[in-house]
């Protein structure tokens, strides 16, 4: 072994080669089949791209770093899902450009925080969390009241994510400034948003501000469709398992 | 065995100075000077604004929002402290290694220079995005696109320039330090572009998304990020261990035959242990098990490392009673056990549903950034400095003991705080009472968690005070005289 071990103590391109090799096996094995087997993502009904507000306000909440202190994932276990709901779906995070998972609770999971609290405590809270809840160490976030929220290219965005695999149609994409404006300005008409996004869309001045849309605005209206997806009354976890052919096992249909 | 001792033939310049320029090519030492002072510097940013942030969890007034709350200053210390110190680090250790173990000048002194101003270019472009809020969200991966084109072409730059002096070298083998060397750079390339292939959605503006999603994006930003612990912060820096150690003590290193099986299942293996970080997650379950499974398997390889470190101080383990940097190498070499022991332990998916998400995770990670990473560079910069700027020895052996311990005393603070603080928050979140209720709502374990901020910024601040000690002890040092052009021997160690 040592003998041969030599061949790659005085070659450095046979060593890189050696290495490389080393290095990619269990990456390969690990990631190429989550892209090749249908079992990764259940389908679950439901599940829609962010309208094109929500998608804003998901960019504030990287922006901001709300990821390093609040996970967005359920774990399958008792107390957790007593505590936030519902264990987290593949599906659920399937648009998230990247996955915004998290891996430290500083504060609560968020992954099911959408309608638990209302408008006006995410005002509050964001503004000053302290007012709401005293012993929080959450920083305050009173600026993203002030700060309007406009031409931001939303149309762009939402093209950009189709390229990548979010199935924006050309309509929501043609309307996407259109239904940025129409989320959060109650006089205006949702309609064609409700259209195209889903009844369960929620339209509203989220932050209490009528006269402007404001950063507050589109981050509320993420947090609130956050975990809303998906009807938990009707969902069977063991939906694709029954629908796969009992003919060939270990192998599942796409189950649609 | 001719390869793996550091004999005197390769290092001749100790006996015999003048020489140097007949017997070896002349090595470039300014560009190691440059990376040594670089990663000073940025070493005492991280570690101040890792203090900062410390105190932000214990008192959150501290937090000035817009540009200074601590979801904008985390990625700030992350990247500060692993890219920029530790970066540094490996960059002036590797070019040193690799001139001094090849007996050959590092390739090409324009790409050196250009990975140095590249490489300081790359972090703070990273640095002011963060402080901006212009960021990737992905956890040490994110600086966005502009930044990430920026390295991959430094990096390939650093990769040519190692290799290329690979390819000068007038030695027949290539050093195990450089196996190591060699490993991390071209799998952090590896890693880094992967992991960061996005669509920025316009040109011209600074955001982009990722080109994964959901569970594919969490795997493949796991399957990175537990890389860059281990090729970043623990191949790379085995590299020093398997340079500085045997140099330090001088003695050859423990066992030829461990070294080789050492780095094939290290690399080999640490690659799968990424899904570890999901475990109980929505990634299919036989992933999680082949990452858990990997994790356990990775302690034996990590302990070889480490055994082979310890045990290269055989016959000379009296050194290690008087010289506080070899002091340095061990507790590192020692924390690297206990947090690759760790790691595993934390890998097992019982374990882990109590210590995910909580501080136990913080106090790992620094359990090796602090104990191992941050020590085995201290060690190697305490070799390097009077090496480099040509002095008899350090300016106070004394101020490295002082620092030592300081700093060991720091970590242990750190670390055990967190362990307390971790299981006690993970053991609160799963507390029922006996009527079947969780008994403790949420903000009520963030309440609890607050004296452990407090000491763990305790410790985080024992940690800088240390750090800053170094740097007053590397200033004086500089400022001494020269030892070299009085003609005095160099001190053996040099």
């Amino acid at each position: 072994m040592l003998e041969k071990h030599a061949k790659l103590e005085r070659n450095s391109m046979w060593l890189l080669i050696f290495t490389v090799i080393a290095v990619s096996i269990g990456g390969i094995i690990e990631i190429v089949p989550l892209f090749r087997m249908q079992t990764t993502i259940e389908p679950v009904k439901g599940v829609r791209p962010y309208t094109p507000l929500e998608l804003m306000g998901q960019e504030i909440y990287i922006r901001e770093g709300c990821n390093t202190c609040h996970s967005q994932q359920i774990r399958p276990l008792r107390d957790e899902q007593q505590r936030y709901g519902h264990y987290s779906l593949a599906a659920e995070s399937m648009y998230d450009h990247p996955f915004l998972w998290g891996s430290k609770r500083t504060g609560p999971d968020l992954a099911r925080v959408g309608g638990k609290y209302s408008d006006d405590w995410h005002v509050a809270h964001l503004k000053n969390p302290r007012a709401v809840v005293p012993e929080s160490i959450m920083p305050s976030y009173a600026f993203l009241a002030d700060k309007p929220y406009g031409d931001w290219r939303i149309n762009k965005r939402l093209k950009a994510l189709k390229t990548l695999g979010v199935p924006y149609t050309k309509e929501m994409i043609a309307e996407a400034a259109i239904d940025y404006e129409a989320q959060a300005n109650p006089t205006a008409d949702a309609s064609g948003l409700l259209e195209r996004y889903g009844d369960k869309v929620a339209v509203r001045d989220f932050d209490g501000n009528p006269n402007e849309i404001t950063e507050m605005d589109a981050l509320i209206a993420y947090l609130q469709k956050l975990g809303t997806d998906v009807d938990f009354t009707t969902y069977d976890p063991d939906y694709a398992i029954k629908k796969a052919p009992k003919t060939a096992p270990g192998h599942m249909e796409k189950a649609k | 065995m001719q390869a793996l001792t550091l004999s005197g033939a390769s290092d001749a310049t100790a006996t015999a100075p003048p020489k140097i320029a007949s017997a070896h090519p002349v090595y470039d030492e300014k560009i190691l000077k440059f990376f040594t002072i670089a990663a000073l510097f940025w070493g005492i940013a991280g570690f101040l604004v890792g203090l900062v942030i410390a105190l932000q969890m214990a008192f959150p007034d501290l937090n000035f929002a817009p540009y200074l709350t601590f979801g904008r200053l985390r990625p700030l210390h992350t990247s500060a402290v692993i890219f920029a110190f530790g970066g540094n680090v490996l960059f002036a250790t590797s070019y040193h290694v690799v001139q001094r173990t090849c007996r050959a000048r590092l390739f090409n002194d324009g790409l050196s220079w250009f990975t140095f101003w590249g490489y300081q270019a790359f972090i703070l472009m990273a640095g002011l995005g963060y402080v901006f809020g212009v960021t990737q969200g992905k956890e040490y991966a994110e600086p966005e696109w502009y930044a990430d084109l920026w390295l991959t072409v430094v990096w390939v730059g650093y990769l040519i320039n190692f290799l290329g002096t690979l390819w000068k070298r007038k030695e027949p083998h290539i050093y195990v330090a450089n196996w190591f060397y060699l490993a991390f750079i071209v799998t952090v390339a590896l890693l880094h572009v992967v992991n960061n292939l996005t669509l920025p959605f316009q040109l011209g503006s600074v955001h982009s998304y990722s080109v994964w999603a959901g569970v594919q994006s969490a795997l493949i930003q796991w399957w990175y990020g537990h890389n860059a612990v281990g090729f970043f912060l623990t191949a790379g820096f085995l590299g020093i261990m398997y340079y500085y150690v045997p140099k330090q003590a001088n003695r050859p290193v423990y066992s030829y035959r461990l070294s080789i099986i050492h780095f094939w299942a290290l690399i080999f293996i640490y690659i799968w242990a990424g899904p570890h970080h999901l475990l109980y997650t929505s990634l299919p379950d036989w992933a999680q098990t082949l990452g858990m499974t990997f994790s356990i398997i990775l302690w034996m390889p990590s302990w070889g490392g480490m055994i082979n470190g310890m045990m290269t101080l055989s016959g000379a383990w009296h050194k290690l009673r008087d010289d506080p940097v070899l002091q340095f190498m061990i507790i590192a070499l020692s924390f690297y056990g206990m947090s690759t022991f760790e790691g595993p332990l934390m890998s097992i998916k019982t374990v882990n549903s109590l210590s995910h998400y909580t501080d136990w995770t913080i106090g790992h990670v620094h359990a090796g950034a602090l104990g191992w990473v941050a020590f085995i560079s201290f060690g190697a910069i305490y070799y390097l400095v009077p090496h480099l700027w040509k002095k008899a020895g350090m300016y106070s052996n004394k101020l490295i003991s002082v620092h030592l311990w300081v700093a060991t005393v720091g970590i242990v603070i750190y670390i055990s705080s967190m362990w307390v603080a971790g299981i006690m928050q993970g053991l609160m979140w799963r507390a029922y009472n006996e009527m079947g209720f969780l008994t403790y709502s949420f903000v009520e374990t963030v309440q609890a968690m607050h004296p452990y901020y407090i000491i763990r910024a305790v410790g985080g601040g024992l940690f800088l005070v240390g750090a800053l000690i170094m740097v007053v002890n590397v200033w004086k040092t500089i400022a001494q005289p020269d030892a070299v052009t009085t003609g005095a021997a160099l001190p053996e160690h040099a």
